[in-house]
């Protein structure tokens, strides 16, 4: 039997189309609407509710845990200060990434590490001699994304605790009178958070939030205009943009860190004396500059893209909706020069967009390449540059 | 990139306190000359006043009111009730002007609207939605033959729509040129019509010529599906579905672009104004300079050429190239001496008809409307009372005898459900586009009906909506005699110009003087008199900074500022 979310009675009820998809074996909502682009648009312009309970959840405690976490995340966590989250990612012991994920900070002591797949082994069999404890919560927790330029305004009536909350900063407080965690986070590249909720006060908390936002705007969505958001804003996902290095049959299909763009977390591996998980080969790339990729956005030149249909007799497709499998990238010697992994058409930009890897020679911005795709089942190439991830990034996001 | 909310009104050094023009009367000459003026800050001046700049011209747009976007405002009538006092929805913009502007980087925000809602007379429906299998269950509810029949004509639309779109986005080549430039790209428009397969031309002349009753008949059963269909091919246009003409007006209403979904019609972040707000930000930071509250009287002219412009004040401001975005009447007969024209093209524009037909009756609501055991989401979009085309065709009757419609047409948009900036938590703004309301009553005035025209709407909603009325917090009503009082379109034609075979490409807004230029040297027209025409499209405003830039190129004229055009 499909598990379902602790909020399955309440999004059930919502969910128009009934269209549901099986993620992380639970119900998700694909969208709640006959329209996914409308459900984007909440959130790009007042703000959506999205179920991300099926995430995997481990709690790690422990006088040792901070002690632990140093040596199998790669990203520094002793950054992260009780009271703020931090995006991270583990290593394998060659540097290629297992995976990604947010891990909050309640307390000193006191972690909780979401995934997309399961890890706990990975990370139980690593605990050794530390004094660590971890536990499987994904259950016990619901979790909630509340995303959109209004989520602040709205939540603080709820949780006053909240509103000066950073940028991947996490709050306590309560909610109908039951504690919640809320943590200035999400998938949607825009100002949100997300908030974090035993499971027996799972369809409490809704309702209580669900009547507070009457009239303003605010829809639930699904994994449609998630995928919509998530590409704007240059969030990678598992299993589309990569490939977990534990599961890999070949070194094609793994990256690492620097070849998913995430150079910034090691921005202080100089002065960072932890001995973690993948560092020697991760400094060896450094150095010896072997990255295969880069990670970039791409944006298709539109007047090319329309040309090659329009002189078709075909009307230029733009469609919102994300497409998930490789695209190949050329120079103009028709030479492969990388591939694009997630396409889609950006209400924000107007524009065809991608994510998309180049080779390092490609990698500067603005950067021409060739996209190829298929045109009355032949092949056609339009042009496309290469840009800075996210290619959206409204301000309020970090203010 | 940023988002910043549209604002209310455009705040400039000039227009803010509205005495700009006294302090501009002590400054030199000098600083009151520019590259170019464009006369008009409705959403064509603006874009052509941003593609000048952009090109590196010194840009004066001037606008009468305190805001701009001439007829594509959004004012707040009532404390936190935004309302799209004129024009209020996007579908016609070019996607080139969205691209070549930035638009995006500016704010732009195309909100989708969901569903479509069509009432009808005998108190079913037709409810669509974005999804497909959906839509064709609920035609078949009142026809199964018109289920698939939609998908046939869709397709069918399609088709012509993408053969005649370019022309949409091109200067209409002067067939009474012997220019061979001008023969060339006659011959190109002639080639794109051979090529094209025999069906999709026929559709196409049967639409540009015929009545949309005659073409949709072909295709449909039911009443209320071509009710619903018919009335995209009356808007803003003084026909009824079974006249000769209206066939061009639907083609017009199918073949744009919102979001990169073809033929869709949907909405602005804070409605049109919202969108013109964007426009000219986007201007403004190419440095066009917009001054609020600077009514342009006359062009002035010196030995055929055109050398700046008179404001209402007196205050005088220079420059080689003088844009109008006004109308045709006002652009050629009132900024300028008709004597200074040719007599051909005076009797033209004379007799070219405006006859505005179509009044805006905006109300602010304590809650939703409540339809049946309809939960509220079919408002997410546009509610069309259009139940039959013979609904229409009697809507007309009334204004061919010089009335208002007594069960009028009304193009319904509750755009809070869209935006939830347009009204406070809980509250709505209904948009109400109504048909037919003629500019000349019989024996009788707009200052005198303009309520009872109010009323007329109100009774008609009612009679759809029981308790519609109780729901009402406040109502404005813009006739055709207000829309030519506050945003200055002759005869409150909202298409600067009816859409009629006559008046349209080659002839828009008259023969020979449809490249965007004037008889005067130096003197420009943009405005949606001239192709390819209303709606906020854009493109008049495009094509004619297009021209210009070319017939300066031509004479090899310096810019007057020297920084480089940015990138497109």
């Amino acid at each position: 039997m499909i598990r379902t979310t602790p909020f399955h009675e309440r999004t059930s009820a919502l969910n128009e189309t009934q269209l549901w998809s099986h993620w992380s074996g639970h119900l998700a909502a694909d969208r709640y609407q006959m329209s996914d682009k409308f459900e984007y648009f909440a959130v790009r312009n007042a703000a959506g509710i999205f179920d991300t309970s099926p995430l995997f959840k481990y709690r790690i405690t422990g006088k040792d845990a901070e002690a632990f976490l140093s040596g199998v995340l790669a990203r520094d966590i002793r950054a992260c200060q009780p009271g703020n989250a931090q995006y991270t990612c583990w290593l394998d012991d060659r540097g290629f990434v297992i995976e990604d994920g947010v891990i909050l900070r309640p307390g000193k002591d006191e972690f909780l590490l979401t995934s997309a797949e399961p890890n706990y082994a990975y990370f139980a069999d690593r605990i050794g001699r530390f004094d660590v404890k971890i536990e499987d919560v994904s259950h016990e927790l619901g979790t909630l994304a509340f995303q959109g330029p209004r989520s602040r305004s709205l939540l603080k009536q709820l949780v006053p605790q909240m509103e000066h909350i950073p940028y991947f900063g996490v709050a306590k407080g309560e909610i109908g009178g039951a504690g919640v965690t809320v943590s200035r986070t999400g998938y949607s590249g825009d100002l949100g958070y997300e908030i974090w909720i035993d499971t027996p006060d799972a369809l409490h908390v809704w309702d209580t939030l669900w009547d507070s936002i009457e009239g303003q705007g605010v829809l639930p969505f699904g994994l449609a205009a998630l995928y919509m958001l998530r590409i704007e804003a240059g969030l990678l996902l598992l299993e589309a943009d990569f490939d977990s290095s534990r599961y890999a049959w070949n070194d094609a299909h793994r990256s690492t860190p620097l070849e998913l763009g995430w150079a910034w977390m090691f921005r202080d591996l100089k002065t960072d004396d932890r001995a973690f998980i993948g560092r020697k080969a991760l400094e060896k790339e450094i150095a010896d500059k072997t990255s295969r990729w880069a990670m970039r956005g791409l944006v298709v030149d539109w007047r090319d893209y329309d040309r090659v249909y329009n002189d078709a007799g075909l009307i230029p497709p733009k469609d919102h909706a994300p497409v998930v499998e490789d695209w190949m990238l050329y120079d103009d010697d028709y030479e492969r020069v990388g591939y694009a992994t997630s396409f889609m058409y950006s209400p924000m930009l107007q524009r065809h967009i991608a994510i998309a890897r180049v080779r390092p020679d490609f990698a500067k911005f603005g950067t021409k390449v060739n996209l190829e795709f298929t045109v009355d089942h032949h092949y056609e190439q339009v042009a496309a540059h290469v840009a800075r991830l996210p290619l959206y990034s409204p301000e309020r996001k970090t203010a | 990139m940023t988002m910043t909310a549209p604002k209310p009104t455009k705040s400039n050094k000039s227009g803010k306190n509205g005495n700009g023009a006294k302090s501009t009367r002590a400054t030199s000459r000098a600083d009151r000359t520019y590259d170019a003026i464009v006369v008009g800050g409705g959403h064509n001046g603006l874009v052509n006043g941003a593609y000048l700049a952009k090109a590196g011209l010194k840009v004066l747009v001037l606008e009468r009111r305190h805001l701009v976007g001439g007829a594509a405002i959004t004012e707040e009538l009532r404390p936190g009730f935004w309302f799209t006092t004129f024009s209020y929805a996007l579908s016609l913009l070019r996607p080139e002007i969205i691209h070549d502007l930035e638009l995006t980087k500016h704010g732009f925000m195309p909100l989708l609207m969901s569903t479509t809602f069509a009432p009808g007379l005998d108190g079913d429906y037709l409810l669509f939605t974005q999804d497909h299998g959906q839509n064709q269950q609920e035609i078949a509810r009142h026809s199964k033959h018109d289920a698939d029949a939609y998908d046939q004509y869709s397709h069918d639309m399609e088709m012509v729509c993408q053969a005649i779109k370019p022309l949409l986005d091109m200067v209409p080549p002067d067939i009474f040129s012997d220019d061979p430039e001008e023969m060339i790209a006659l011959a190109n428009v002639g080639s794109r019509f051979k090529k094209m397969d025999k069906r999709v031309l026929h559709n196409a002349v049967r639409l540009l010529t015929g009545s949309a009753a005659d073409f949709l008949d072909d295709y449909f059963d039911s009443e209320l599906l071509k009710g619903y269909l018919s009335s995209s091919s009356i808007i803003g246009t003084k026909v009824g579905p079974r006249s000769q003409g209206s066939g061009l007006v639907l083609l017009y209403h199918s073949i744009g672009e919102h979001d990169g979904e073809f033929g869709a019609w949907a909405f602005h972040k804070k409605g049109n104004g919202g969108f013109t707000q964007v426009l000219a930000r986007a201007a403004e930071s190419f440095g066009a300079e917009i001054r609020l509250e600077s009514p342009v009287d006359s062009v002035i002219t010196k030995d055929g050429q055109a050398t700046g412009v008179a404001l209402q004040d007196g205050t005088e401001f220079y420059a080689p190239v003088v844009v109008s975005a006004l109308d045709p009447r006002r652009t050629f007969l009132e900024l300028v001496n008709p004597r200074e024209l040719p007599d051909d093209l005076v009797e033209n524009i004379e007799r070219f008809r405006f006859q505005g037909t179509s009044s805006k009756v905006n109300f602010a609501l304590d809650a939703l409307p409540i339809y049946r055991d309809l939960d509220g989401s079919q408002f997410r979009g546009f509610t069309n009372i259009g139940p039959s085309m013979d609904y229409l065709e009697r809507a007309f009757d009334d204004a061919k005898y010089g009335w208002y419609s007594q069960n009028p047409y009304i193009d319904c948009a509750i755009q809070s459900t869209i935006d939830a900036d347009m009204a406070p938590p809980g509250k709505h703004v209904l948009s109400c586009f109504i048909q037919y309301t003629p500019y000349k009553l019989r024996e009788s005035d707009w200052d005198s009906e303009k309520e009872n025209l109010g009323d007329t709407v109100q009774r008609t909603l009612e009679r759809f909506f029981p308790g519609f009325g109780d729901l009402v917090l406040q109502r404005e009503v813009r006739t055709p005699l207000d829309i030519e009082r506050t945003v200055g379109l002759s005869e409150g034609n909202i298409f600067a110009g009816e859409f009629f075979a006559p008046q349209m490409f080659f002839f828009r807004p008259a023969p020979g003087w449809s490249q965007y230029r004037t008889p005067i040297d130096g003197y420009y027209q943009c405005g949606s008199g001239t192709h390819p025409g209303g709606c906020v499209m854009g493109a008049p405003g495009r094509l004619a900074a297009g021209q210009i830039l070319k017939d300066r190129a031509k004479v090899g004229a310096p810019s007057s500022k020297t920084r480089v055009a940015a990138r497109v």
